[in-house]
């Protein structure tokens, strides 16, 4: 029993590391209708910044509002000088551009920060929360700011002009376009804050992980899986797919002795293929209905 | 009809080679009167250029012989390329190394990846592959691989001590073992097992693998301390190992806690995971530590410091790969030596497989490099280590993890 426990707790744990890649994930769907391959470098990046804030002296409430700045206005600058000129291009093109700018990421880290990994601080220390040690505060601090995050994403969205323009261009950029929104700043917009929600998930998951260029490769996955299972155009399923698959990756990894610890990862790429089949919105996900 | 072809495509090649022999006779290739030339493959950019400090000093120690002289009056031609440890690009660098350069032998490539890839390569040119810069157990393989040589102890060496000293110190111990799902995680575990001989099915209770694609091990951790292991080995690369070092103290577990020396060093390892949650950990050396104020009065490591003030001012001498690369160059120089006028690449070969009791300085006191036509694992001793908090410990007799 005691291990069950520890299992879902270390679950939730994990869950909210994905729970907050997914959320990234999500924002940038909303925007323009692509998954972005590259999403978890630019997070990984944008720790690096961090890092690197706090190397020259900057206290950590200090660098993070910094690094979310940069990298907010990062991701308005990848649209604007990459993405835009190709706006109109097949989704070929996209992807392809995708994996560009990871590669090109991950190596620019790697040669300016090289690969050996760095401790990152935590700001809520690493004192047990639960029982001993099942969970530690950085856990508990993640998965406070998770749902943070998702409540604020939840208000801009339903109660700002901004937010309802950003949804209006991504669900009908013509009509949007007709009532005077500037459906090629939003895209630019949302952009911009995937790439910062992106730079505050890789502030709470370098603690865990270390610090180095390679540390989003798989969490990305991970991550698609989760906003995959709770729906692409729902934060709040995101978030929840995220936590789903953390529990059930380690309670399969545990009990089922087919599974085991080797086949983590193909649970993940299970759940996502399963989702896809049975309900392609998500849990929480809307369903789109287009008129032919 | 096809196979007449082939005989005859043979003999034909045959006697070109035959007729080519009396020039032959005089100079090996890669060997003039005046020089040797040595090829090397390093990971010089990439995710594992940390390593290209090795490939860097040996050539900085080469620097240094031919300074002195050289070997046999013959300098050394250091040619050193880069494969980014990538195993295609290491391919193609021992094909210009071997075709291009025609260098007489390939000396401390790289990474396992890399070695396995160029291996077929290089024993079918009947170059030597000599002294590898990597742990796996395969390269010690005469029967098949002639002219592949391993040098620094292999991951089953390194476990078989571990087995051995947990046997001998803590019998009634409950073992739990985390690897890492490849290779080198079960040629570590294998060892283990070696090691403990007879006990090993009973006193090994928990054995967890993790795949390198898992972004954490917490849970494996977490499953470990629930089978109520007291013993912890850790079969890991060095960012899971700061991993693991850190969980273990999270979770407030203390069992006594094995670390494979892949993943101790303190600057990249130790000092992330947090100095204080590593106390008391238990690991090998056979490499002497630029840390250890007894170490570093030691001659050996009094001649090292001057070797890299005056060749290599730009290396760390923190760094223990340039404590490795300078031991693996002597090593090198020691077989040029017994090789004496014959440096054909056959005789070479031989002298590599016939170092007896060769000692290196700045090799942990009693360790002697030994091989023979029948045992290509030159150096199979090790010697415990603790960590106290701030550096590493050697402690006990030097112990022989010697396949038998």
């Amino acid at each position: 029993m005691e291990l069950f426990l520890q299992q879902v707790l270390s679950g939730v744990a994990n869950g909210a590391i994905y729970a907050s890649v997914a959320l990234a994930i999500v924002m940038i769907y909303q925007a323009i209708h692509h998954l972005n391959f590259a999403q978890g470098e630019m997070a990984m990046f944008s720790t690096f910044i961090a890092w690197q804030l706090m190397q020259w002296g900057m206290p950590f409430w200090a660098a993070l509002p910094v690094t979310v700045a940069l990298s907010f206005a990062g991701g308005v600058a990848i649209e604007r000088i990459v993405m835009k000129p190709i706006e109109h291009a097949p989704v070929l093109t996209h992807v392809v551009v995708f994996i560009a700018l990871f590669t090109i990421l991950n190596s620019a880290a790697g040669f300016i920060w090289d690969f050996t990994i760095k401790p990152f601080p935590t700001p809520f220390g690493t004192a047990p929360v639960l029982g001993n040690g099942l969970l530690s505060a950085h856990q508990a601090g993640m998965i406070a700011v998770v749902l943070v995050m998702l409540v604020l994403l939840y208000l801009f969205f339903r109660y700002t002009n901004t937010g309802l323009a950003m949804r209006a261009a991504a669900a009908n950029p013509a009509s949007a376009r007709l009532v005077g929104i500037r459906v090629g700043w939003t895209t630019a917009l949302g952009w911009g804050m995937a790439s910062a929600i992106g730079s505050v998930a890789g502030m709470l998951i370098a603690p865990v992980v270390f610090l180095e260029p390679n540390m989003m490769l798989t969490i990305l996955l991970y991550g698609f899986a989760g906003a995959v299972l709770g729906g692409l155009t729902s934060p709040a399923g995101a978030v929840l797919g995220g936590f789903i698959v953390g529990v059930v990756e380690n309670l399969a990894g545990t009990y089922i002795p087919v599974v085991g610890p080797e086949l983590k990862l193909p649970i993940a790429l299970v759940l996502i293929v399963a989702v896809l089949v049975v309900k392609p919105s998500g849990l929480l996900g809307r369903r789109t209905v287009q008129r032919v | 009809m096809a196979l007449r072809t082939c005989t005859l495509l043979a003999m034909a090649v045959g006697a070109s080679a035959l007729a080519a022999a009396p020039a032959m006779a005089q100079t090996a290739p890669g060997v003039t009167d005046t020089e040797i030339k040595i090829g090397n493959i390093n990971p010089y950019s990439g995710p594992a250029s940390a390593y290209g400090v090795i490939g860097k000093t040996i050539g900085a120690y080469f620097a240094k012989i031919n300074a002195e002289g050289g070997v046999n009056g013959r300098k050394i031609n250091y040619i050193s390329y880069d494969d980014g440890y990538s195993p295609p690009k290491a391919v193609e660098q021992a094909r210009k190394l071997v075709e291009s350069d025609e260098v007489a032998i390939v000396f401390q490539p790289l990474g396992t990846p890399s070695n396995s890839a160029i291996q077929k390569y290089m024993n079918s040119k009947q170059v030597p592959q000599l002294f590898v810069a990597t742990g796996a157990t395969k390269w010690n393989d005469p029967k098949n691989f002639p002219w592949t040589m391993g040098w620094q102890p292999n991951y089953q060496t390194e476990g078989k001590i571990y087995g051995k000293y947990i046997a001998d110190n803590l019998p009634n111990g409950k073992v739990g073992v985390i690897f890492q799902n490849d290779d080198y995680g079960k040629d570590l575990l294998k060892g283990l097992k070696d090691g403990l001989g007879a006990k090993a099915a009973s006193m090994i209770i928990a054995e967890v693998p993790y795949e390198v694609s898992v972004p954490t091990i917490d849970s494996q951790i977490v499953q470990l301390k629930g089978s109520g292991a007291d013993i912890l080995v850790t079969i890991a690369t060095p960012k899971f190992a700061a991993q693991v070092i850190r969980k273990v103290a999270e979770l407030g577990w203390k069992p006594t806690h094995f670390l494979n020396n892949v993943a101790i060093s303190v600057g990249a390892v130790i000092k992330p995971a947090g100095p204080e949650n590593a106390k008391d950990i238990l690991s090998t050396a056979y490499l002497k530590d630029a840390t250890d104020p007894a170490d570093k009065e030691s001659p050996a490591f009094k001649e090292w410091e001057a070797f890299m003030d005056k060749y290599y001012p730009d290396g760390n001498k923190l760094d223990g790969s340039t404590v490795f690369g300078y031991a693996a160059a002597q090593t090198m120089v020691q077989v040029l030596k017994q090789a004496g006028k014959d440096l054909s690449r056959a005789n070479i070969m031989k002298e590599a497989a016939n170092l007896k009791n060769f000692e290196i300085g700045v090799l942990v006191d009693g360790i002697k490099v030994n091989t023979s036509p029948s045992d290509f694992a030159p150096i199979e001793q090790l010697q415990m280590q603790k960590f106290d908090g701030e550096r590493w410990h050697r402690f006990g007799p030097v112990m022989s993890g010697e396949s038998s």
